[in-house]
């Protein structure tokens, strides 16, 4: 460890891996509830566990992000966090602020739960991923702010380069943005419009920014290839990004009222958002494969390499199936789009924080990589999860293209949940695939308590 | 990739890019909220609808169902339940529930009353009379 402060880092990235498990389990409890209706019910009825499990992943990948921050700041700009204090402050808020979330979704119906927060005064709550009361949304803007306050000073004072420009103005797009949700017109058109303002700006705008500089650091270290040629990748990568990305939010704008030329421009513009995710492959391969040193820590260019090819199916290659607005049109909501969600998601997001994590976290614990052994049980688990991963994304594919033929493209369209019954087989399979990656997670895990002989940093 | 295109360059493009498209993107912005009268049923839009959304929010029925495609996908689109089903059919079963069906998927009783049921049915009268490009393809859905 090269400044004492990057040590803020490691609360975060052990938070980040508690809430991932916790994530998981209630994933498996929803996917029982897919096929045995009323597992659990009332205690646990589907919606709650549903928010618990994507808020969960939200908060999260937060403090993924956030402990890579921490972590990569000081290095970048040369100096040490500007309040260290701050940054530990900042995180018992925002675990605390996070449990009580959770347990407020468990403990009490949500109508109560609304009550009880305040959502009288100003109501957001009760849109998909935005359902936090009031109390919990102000409190991660507190939590944003006074982190990007910090990591701003602290980039301002030392040497400013292209990865730490780029991970500040990702993070500030991903608070900016966020403000959105606290506008919740009546009117449910101007209400879904700016809601995406919020979910697509995010996972395909500003986070790939984030993505991108998390990725470039970490291919920086490993590699040792020099930091002009990475960070002018970089910069051509966020740029097809952000060129596609931001009129690609039509995709969103089809059929929930808005003007029918979004079918065009959302078509033309998303369907080129699969080039950045492809160049970001391309990327960490050449850089691997240019690399000037053996970094000892193998895993964690695995888990680079693996971030570029499964965001790429994930996003890119799954996104642009269901994209163009006359695929859409009967696709729109199935679960071709759970499919599509649960890849993405793993693919560019899990996955970049796990690379991170799995780079520095032997550093923060006083060694440049963990024993041979460690590794292997690592992979292990990059492969469990990762493999298990594109097996759900295919039984919840085959399920949405069932469903879509069954209940959209039939001449006799059957209702919903007569299709739902026809389709168990793949709910079944899902489920099981979900418990190998659930397995792969208890590996990951199990992974940090291997010993072995490590070399000091 | 050659070293007459250097990182500067590509600094400068990414900004310029960035901001072009975003510009374009607030233009067409501006000119959906001019065009949303016409299609999205704002004239709709009584105290008993502003009701009704709100019920949907605070009960979270978007974690089971989707509403005009978005959402969960555990359970019916409900954005044009008001065409498939109709008035007196959402009101009795929004009271009957849960089922109780083993196995089946259940739906929580939410104890509304019957002018919250009014104004819930009122809200999805609203929201399957929103222009939405004739989606979904057909009444299930
Ligand atoms: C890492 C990046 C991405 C992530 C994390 C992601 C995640 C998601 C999620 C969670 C949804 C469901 C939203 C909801 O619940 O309503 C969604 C919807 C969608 N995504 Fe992505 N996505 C990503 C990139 C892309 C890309 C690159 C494309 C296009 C090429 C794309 C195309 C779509 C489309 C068309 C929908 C709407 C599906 C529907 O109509 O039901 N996504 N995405
Ligand atoms: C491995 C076990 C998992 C299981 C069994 C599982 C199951 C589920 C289920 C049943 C849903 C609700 C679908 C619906 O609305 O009807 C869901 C939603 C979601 N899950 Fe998972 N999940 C798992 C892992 C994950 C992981 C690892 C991620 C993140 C990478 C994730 C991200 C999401 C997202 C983003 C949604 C919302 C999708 C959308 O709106 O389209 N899940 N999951
Ligand atoms: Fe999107």
């Amino acid at each position: 460890m090269r400044y004492q402060s990057q040590a803020v880092a490691k609360p975060y990235f052990i938070a980040a891996i508690g809430l991932f498990i916790a994530q998981i389990l209630f994933g498996l409890v929803m996917g029982l509830q897919y096929v045995i209706g009323d597992f659990l019910f009332p205690a646990i009825p589907f919606n709650a566990a549903r928010m618990v499990h994507t808020n969960l992943l939200i908060v999260w990948l937060l403090f993924g992000f956030m402990g890579a921050a921490y972590y990569m700041i000081p290095e970048e700009s040369e100096a040490e966090l500007y309040s260290p204090k701050l940054a530990m402050a900042m995180f018992w808020v925002f675990l605390v602020v996070g449990a009580l979330t959770i347990v407020g979704y468990l403990a009490v119906p949500y109508a109560r739960l609304a009550q009880l927060s305040g959502n009288d005064i100003l109501q957001t709550m009760g849109r998909e991923f935005l359902e936090q009361p009031l109390p919990t949304k102000a409190g991660i803007v507190v939590v944003a702010l006074a982190f990007l306050f910090n990591i701003t000073m602290t980039v301002l004072r030392g040497r400013k380069t292209a990865i730490s420009s780029i991970l500040l103005l990702g993070l500030w797009g991903l608070a900016i943005f966020f403000l959105f949700s606290f506008y919740n017109p009546t009117n449910l058109v101007l209400d879904k419009y700016y809601w995406w303002w919020v979910v697509h700006l995010w996972v395909e705008g500003v986070w790939e920014l984030i993505l991108g500089a998390l990725l470039a650091f970490v291919l920086i270290k490993v590699t040792g290839v020099d930091r002009e040629v990475i960070e002018k990748w970089l910069y051509v990568i966020i740029t097809l990004t952000l060129v596609t990305g931001i009129i690609g939010t039509g995709h969103h704008y089809y059929w929930i009222g808005a003007p029918e030329y979004w079918q065009w421009w959302g078509s033309v513009f998303s369907a080129l958002e699969p080039i950045p995710f492809f160049a970001m492959t391309v990327f960490a391969f050449n850089m691997v494969n240019r690399r000037r040193r053996e970094h000892p820590n193998r895993v964690a260019t695995l888990w680079a390499l693996g971030t570029g090819v499964m965001s790429f199916l994930g996003a890119g290659v799954w996104g642009f199936l269901h994209t163009l607005a006359p695929v859409n049109f009967y696709t729109h909501g199935t679960q071709i789009t759970a499919a599509h969600g649960h890849m993405a998601f793993y693919g560019a997001y899990v996955m970049v924080v796990l690379t991170i994590i799995s780079y520095s976290m032997p550093i923060l614990r006083g060694r440049e990589a963990n024993s041979p052994r460690a590794q292997v049980v690592e992979m292990w688990s990059f492969w469990l999860m990762s493999v298990s991963m594109v097996f759900i994304t295919l039984f919840l594919t085959g399920a949405g293209i069932l469903q879509v033929w069954l209940q959209r493209m039939s001449d006799t369209p059957l209702p919903f949940m007569v299709v739902q019954d026809k389709i168990s087989i793949f709910y079944w399979m899902r489920e099981w695939t979900g418990v190998i990656f659930f397995i792969g997670l208890v590996v990951y895990v199990a992974s940090f308590f291997i010993k072995g002989d490590e070399r000091p940093a | 990739m050659s070293d007459t295109f250097t990182k500067s360059m590509a600094r400068n493009i990414f900004y310029g890019g960035t901001v072009f498209s975003f510009l374009l993107f607030l233009a067409l912005t501006f000119h959906t909220q001019n065009a949303l009268p016409k299609r999205d049923n704002r004239a709709a839009i009584t105290p008993g609808v502003t009701h009704g959304k709100k019920l949907w929010e605070t009960n979270d029925c978007i974690g089971c169902h989707t509403l005009l495609g978005e959402g969960a996908y555990f359970a019916p689109e409900l954005g044009n339940v008001y065409k498939r089903r109709g008035p007196d059919y959402i009101r009795a079963w929004i009271k009957a529930q849960p089922t109780g069906a083993p196995g089946r998927r259940q739906m929580p009783q939410f104890n509304f009353s019957e002018k919250d049921l009014d104004d819930l049915v009122e809200f999805f009268k609203y929201t399957a009379e929103i222009n939405t490009s004739h989606w979904p393809p057909n009444i299930e859905g």
